[in-house]
């Protein structure tokens, strides 16, 4: 009897758990949806939170700015019809365009925009972005206390004039206006509801887009905005970001034919498709550098020519053809290809390798740098730490082998969690380090400004004098000839020196099934489906 | 028998407030700062950051505050994500696993059973044979390779009718629930083979054949009867590993369940989400083994909580 009590009280229990399922994503939008993979749980879809791709994709679908990319990556007006700039570069002035509304229905509006930009500089908010944010008068001191909000550079002259008034000329403001963090939110939404951005049914965007579905760590589903100023240019009815963070579950959906396309590939699909030429491999262009870092405040990496000879001693090509594979292209300079320089030439193209890779150089190199700092190669000790991920471990073991194999040199290799790393790295506690970036906007400068002296991201300890000075040279002038000439001087005189050692300029490898028309990727944007179609 | 509950729960929380001791030290011993990033901080805004998520505070103070917050049921914020408190990840995250793992339950306890009642009652025979290489398919594979065996064979090829991956209807839900279910499946069928081999064999069973009763009759209510109690006992430590065992395959089939939150937020030291996530399976944990104590007893009228007290 007892026995039988539990068998239905269990039966119970277990019909009440079917029947009350909870099924994430259900509806996954009507009409021309495009289906993809955001790789992993936005921490925020609020533009001032965001930090990264698997956020900053979502955003650029629903948000726009003062100025946008478009499809071949030139610049042009987004919220804003129109700029005009002070003969001293420093005040910027838009115009607003009168037919942009938020999803809403309010028309977005120069208020939207102060509001925003003073909204990221506030300290409690929080925002590890707020930096971008700093060419504006006064913003750095507003975001770490030493001003008043009042005095930040950005003030809404009426409803469709925004003024801004920069710390100092930056020839590449303009470009940042396009980027995320400086995407409007719209005011009276956010004054009312300080958690709007957490639910669908609170969330206000101005851009192609607007959010209908969030179920977390399953999907998000955006819609056409029909209240999108270039609404009829928009094809698509919606856009499908399924959330799987395992890349080869997500390469199976794709196989399947449940997603449209695909970024990012696991690493040997890339390879494999590389080597079918298949057509629905699109190798999109990155800007961005991986590299070794050189602790250059311990011996003997504080020895430029040993650092050199490191440098020279591994065969770049090997990594990226039989390692990476993911097309990669050689680095032997710090500012990837992407940026045209002032003759609208491609300024790494234009600049060509710094450098050769030759062994026989390299040994003689390190032979005479161990000895200036009393070593022998026996001597020579040093550990590569890199954050655990395969690919990075990869690249670590080719790199260990070909310097054993070509200076007869040993180092050892220690890979930690992204967060241990990154604390390392800034207590120094590492002799060579593996690191990447991305730039921020299309302009050397974004590379450049990462090695100057006690820079926040300037982790091999790197300081120069003259390097700084170069930089602030380029950074405060507006005449493109003397910006890029000091530019060039600048990596010259990095490369030369060699604080860190460059690998290879990354590259995003894409599936695009041939069906889906009309994704644009720019060079430091994530592929774009605003004017995407379906056949 | 209720003074036996009031005990058990009782040393529920001590060991629940030994394990917020542990896992809070241990999580503060690990290298890696929650609060870095690869961004350029300025120094000001993360001793806010700091600030904000009372990191700046001796760690003491930090132990109690938690301890209060969790008394209080609250527990707290993510420190990488805006979106959702921990509480409401809970909430929406656990349902997600609960199902699954009963549902795994469900499937290991249906079939698991039968695969070993058939395996004895064909002793040496390809039947025997049969079940035991299922059993010990399911016990030696690890869920992560058969649910990347069944995406990459089943849900591939079904032509969308077993879908990948992903947590939307019904059919999502059945080939992480084989994947999840094939080792306590396993494990059970053999365990019901060697208990109903065990029957059998007893004098009872050969009483009841000579008084002349159906084969039918036997088995189903003298030998599985009996044969069925070592089951019942294994359950808690099942359920255990179905709860924990979903960590794999939530990944592997990109299920919005607790497992993933689990997981990512060690590796990105979002230390709340980890407080969290380890008090409230712990918590899972001492319930279910609690239940099936008590349920242990309900079936097996020879065994009595209160002699093993007095």
């Amino acid at each position: 009897m007892r026995k039988k009590l539990i068998t239905v009280a269990g039966l119970a229990l277990a019909v009440a758990l079917m029947t009350t399922a909870c099924f994430a994503g259900g509806s996954g939008g009507d009409g021309k949806i495009l289906h993809t993979n955001n790789s992993s749980e936005p921490g925020s879809l609020d533009p001032a939170l965001a930090q990264g791709t698997h956020e900053s994709w979502v955003i650029d679908h629903t948000f726009e700015g003062l100025m946008k990319k478009d499809q071949d990556g030139n610049l042009i007006g987004g919220m804003a019809k129109d700029y005009t700039v002070s003969d001293d570069n420093l005040t910027y002035t838009f115009e607003l365009r009168d037919d942009v509304k938020w999803s809403n229905g309010d028309p977005v509006t120069a208020h939207d925009f102060e509001f925003s930009w003073k909204r990221v500089l506030d300290v409690d908010l929080g925002s590890t972005y707020a930096y971008q944010l700093y060419y504006l008068k006064n913003a750095e001191a507003y975001n770490t206390g030493e001003a008043d909000v009042d005095d930040v550079g950005v003030k809404a002259l009426d409803d469709t004039t925004l003024e801004v008034v920069l710390e100092e000329p930056a020839a590449y403001f303009i470009e940042l206006t396009a980027f995320y963090t400086l995407f409007p939110v719209n005011k009276k939404v956010v004054e009312d509801n300080p958690d709007w951005a957490k639910q669908p049914e609170t969330f206000v965007s101005n851009g192609a887009f607007k959010l209908t579905e969030w179920n977390h760590k399953a999907n998000i589903l955006v819609e056409k905005n029909e209240n999108y100023y270039n609404a009829k240019e928009v094809k698509l009815d919606g856009i499908d970001f399924a959330i799987i963070e395992n890349e080869d579950t997500a390469w199976q959906k794709y196989q399947a034919d449940e997603f449209d396309f695909l970024y990012p590939l696991p690493q040997t699909i890339v390879a494999d498709l590389q080597e079918k030429n298949d057509p629905e491999l699109v190798i999109g262009e990155e800007l961005a550098t991986y590299y070794y870092n050189f602790n250059t405040e311990l011996v003997p990496f504080n020895n430029a020519k040993v650092r050199k000879a490191l440098t020279m001693a591994i065969d770049r090509e090997t990594i990226t053809s039989k390692v990476s594979q993911g097309g990669e292209t050689p680095a032997y300079g710090i500012v990837p290809p992407g940026i045209p320089n002032e003759d609208g030439e491609d300024f790494q193209g234009a600049q060509g390798a710094y450098f050769e890779e030759d062994i026989e150089a390299a040994n003689a190199l390190l032979e005479e740098g161990l000895e200036e700092e009393g070593m022998t190669k026996e001597d020579f000790k040093a550990t590569i730490l890199y954050n655990t991920m395969e690919s990075h471990k990869k690249i670590a073991q080719v790199i260990q082998e070909m310097w054993r194999n070509n200076l007869g040199v040993d180092v050892e290799l220690e890979n930690v969690e992204f967060q241990v790393k990154l604390d390392r790295e800034k207590a120094g506690d590492y002799e060579i380090s593996r690191a990447g970036w991305v730039g921020d906007y299309v302009d050397p400068m974004t590379f450049i400004d990462l090695f100057v002296t006690d820079g926040p991201y300037n982790d091999s300890g790197f300081s120069d004098a003259k390097y700084d000075e170069l930089v602030n040279i380029a950074k405060t002038n507006v005449d493109p000839k003397v910006r890029f000439d000091a530019m060039r001087e600048a990596e010259e005189l990095f490369m030369d020196n060699l604080p860190v050692m460059p690998v290879y300029f990354y590259t995003k490898p894409y599936a695009q099934k041939s069906h889906l028309t009309n994704v644009h990727k720019v060079v430091n944007r994530d592929p774009s489906f605003i004017y995407a179609d379906i056949d | 028998m209720f003074k036996y509950i009031v005990k058990r729960i009782g040393m529920a929380i001590i060991t629940l407030w030994a394990i917020i001791t542990i896992t809070f030290i241990l999580m503060n011993a690990v290298p890696g700062d929650p609060i870095r990033t690869e961004s350029k901080m300025p120094p000001e805004v993360y001793e806010n950051l700091k600030e904000k998520y009372g990191l700046n505070k001796p760690y003491h103070e930090q132990y109690l505050i938690y301890l209060g917050n969790i008394a209080r049921g609250d527990f707290g914020e993510s420190m990488k994500s805006n979106t959702q408190t921990v509480n409401q990840m809970i909430g929406s995250g656990f349902p997600v696993s609960a199902y699954l793992g009963f549902q795994a339950l469900l499937v290991a306890l249906c079939f698991g059973p039968v695969l070993g009642v058939i395996a004895s009652l064909n002793q040496n025979k390809w039947p025997d044979y049969f079940s035991m290489v299922i059993a010990i398919i399911g016990i030696s594979v690890p869920s992560f390779v058969l649910g990347t065996v069944l995406i990459q064979f089943v849900a591939a090829k079904s032509g969308g009718l077993l879908p990948v991956a992903g947590w939307r209807s019904f059919r999502h839900t059945i080939l992480p629930t084989i994947a999840l279910a094939m080792s306590p499946l396993a494990f059970i069928a053999r365990l019901m083979r060697s208990s109903m081999l065990e029957v059998l064999n007893q004098d009872y069973i050969k009483t009841a054949k000579s008084k002349g009763l159906s084969r039918g009759v036997v088995i189903v209510k003298h030998a599985i009867r009996n044969a069925i109690l070592p089951i019942i006992s294994v359950l808690g430590t099942i359920t255990t590993n179905l709860v924990v065992g979903s960590f794999v395959v939530e990944k592997i089939f990109a299920i919005p369940g607790l497992g993933m939150y689990f997981v990512s937020s060690i590796t990105s030291r979002d230390y709340p989400i980890i407080m969290g996530t380890t008090v409230f399976y712990a918590l899972v944990l001492i319930v279910m083994l609690l239940i099936v104590d008590i349920a242990y007893v309900l079936i097996d009228p020879r065994i009595n909580i209160m002699k093993e007290e007095g």
